[in-house]
């Protein structure tokens, strides 16, 4: 189909009725996770953003769902946030029900039913990965429930410098020094030349035997140490005179209590 | 009805995941044949390039998926599902007419809702091999061959002139990969991989076709052999 200009019309017609257009809204992440020799790893900026402001300077955006289940999330702070700890939760009370490990396909399942059912108004956009008894397993949801198995993805507003990085260089059963540094690279990518991406590499690393966390495995945004002192001495400015404006006397006065019984009361439980 | 913009606004609703796609299903004989390219595109971006479209609803039931990839999903799951309580209620596996049929009801009931393309097709004891066409408005059509997809249209004068019934398993595979390469060249919301699905009632066997085994255009055969 390449190009879609089926909006200008609409668009046309709507300034036309005095309808201001819709300002294009960013997902402002880059969150990336690919397969491995021994097992999974997720990477992710750590830039939270309100509009043009940075909000938070280093978030977390790896969300933990099972001990062996990560997920790297994009899109609205709050939803990735609140779907990853729900779906969790099912996941704890359904694997003790099974008396099994968990299983990526099943946190994959519930997060892109309840998506399916908001339309697309939780606006998640999630990388789940993980090893379970089936093996190592990385799955893409996309906010209207749709789901993608792949070797390697990424998502956000970052994803496409990252998809370079990793459509150049990734290969099947990489070595983990050599996969976590392509992982860091992909991020990287996405920080430096995505506005909406920025400060840190977080990484997750999941094999058969167990998950380890990153958190600010790479730094390569922090702030210079100052190189000036702007302290003025003691004596800068000069003092003219002293004047009183205003005295205060301050006093303890105990609060009476005057008529009323249980009536006038506000806590009547106390 | 307001025809002044003859915009669709059934279209995917915006940020949504699409399989743009070119999907195609044949009788031949002995069984039936799905196939399908493999991109799945989020406006100009694609998603996936290594996509799989043809997703097992029961043994012997499979379909081609089209449309919202979220939708399309959805109703494979619960098909294969509602598939799976006819089984245990019905004690006896469902024919690929059911399985269609309740595609088809699915489809129109929510067609307000969905954006769905589907073929499904696969081959029961009753019947032996069965293809069904199932469009977005959720009619069903049983034919010797159906295509579908946003690449399909580019495909009808090449599947009319070069369809024969009750060809063998490696004529079907000839025909529909040089159906979905010219598709494949033509649309740009289709492309990557060419996979395909035969199932004849003793096997199902998956085919992948890529690089240098997908046919250029120049290379298809002649029309009219």
């Amino acid at each position: 189909m390449g190009f879609d200009f089926s909006n200008h019309q609409r668009n046309a017609f709507l300034e036309s009725r005095g309808i201001a257009s819709a300002k294009a809204t960013s997902t402002g992440t880059t969150i990336v996770g690919l397969k491995y020799a021994d097992g999974v790893i997720l990477g992710a900026d750590t830039r939270a953003t309100q509009g043009p402001i940075v909000a938070d300077k280093n978030c977390e955006k790896i969300h933990y769902i099972a001990p062996n289940i990560w997920c790297g999330g994009a899109g609205t702070a709050a939803d990735t946030e609140f779907v990853t700890g729900m779906v969790s939760s099912q996941l704890e009370l359904h694997s003790m029900s099974v008396g099994r490990t968990a299983r990526v396909v099943t946190a994959m399942t519930l997060l892109k039913q309840h998506l399916f059912k908001y339309q697309g108004h939780v606006g998640a956009y999630l990388i789940v990965g993980g090893v379970d008894p089936t093996g190592p397993q990385l799955m893409s949801i996309h906010a209207h429930g749709s789901t993608d198995k792949l070797p390697y993805t990424c998502l956000g507003s970052g994803s496409l410098n990252a998809m370079a990085i990793f459509e150049t260089r990734w290969r099947a059963d990489m070595p983990r020094d050599e996969a976590m540094e392509l992982v860091a690279d992909a991020i990287k990518s996405g920080i430096f030349n995505d506005l909406g991406s920025g400060s840190n590499v977080d990484l997750a690393v999941i094999t058969k035997d167990g998950t380890e966390v990153f958190r600010g495995y790479e730094k390569p945004n922090e702030r210079g140490a100052r190189e000036g002192r702007y302290v003025y001495r003691r004596g800068t400015t000069k003092r003219l005179g002293k004047e009183t404006l205003l005295k205060f006397d301050v006093q303890t006065v105990p609060v009476e209590v005057v008529g009323g019984g249980v009536g006038d009361r506000m806590e009547v439980d106390a | 009805m307001d025809h002044s913009l003859g915009i669709d606004w059934k279209a995917l609703k915006k940020g949504e995941v699409s399989m743009g796609t070119t999907i195609a299903a044949v009788k031949y004989d002995g069984g039936v044949l799905l196939a399908a390219d493999s991109r799945t595109t989020t406006g100009a971006y694609i998603a996936n390039r290594v996509t799989d479209k043809l997703t097992q609803i029961y043994d012997n039931i499979w379909c081609c998926r089209s449309g919202s990839a979220a939708d399309t999903q959805a109703v494979a799951d619960i098909l294969h599902y509602y598939l799976q309580m006819y089984e245990a209620q019905n004690g006896a596996p469902p024919t690929v007419r059911v399985a269609a049929n309740l595609a088809a009801e699915m489809c129109y009931s929510n067609k307000d809702n969905l954006s769905a393309g589907l073929i499904v097709a696969g081959w029961d004891a009753k019947s032996g091999g069965e293809v069904y066409s199932i469009p977005l408005g959720g009619s069903i059509h049983k034919q010797d061959i159906a295509i579908g997809g946003s690449g399909s249209t580019y495909i009808y004068g090449y599947v009319d002139t070069n369809f024969r019934k009750d060809m063998t398993r490696e004529e079907a595979i000839d025909f529909l990969k040089h159906a979905i390469a010219l598709a494949m060249e033509r649309d740009g919301s289709s492309g990557g991989v060419i996979r395909m699905a035969a199932i004849d009632g003793k096997s199902i066997d998956r085919y992948f076709f890529a690089d240098a085994d997908i046919p250029a255009a120049w290379n298809a055969p002649a029309s009219a052999t």
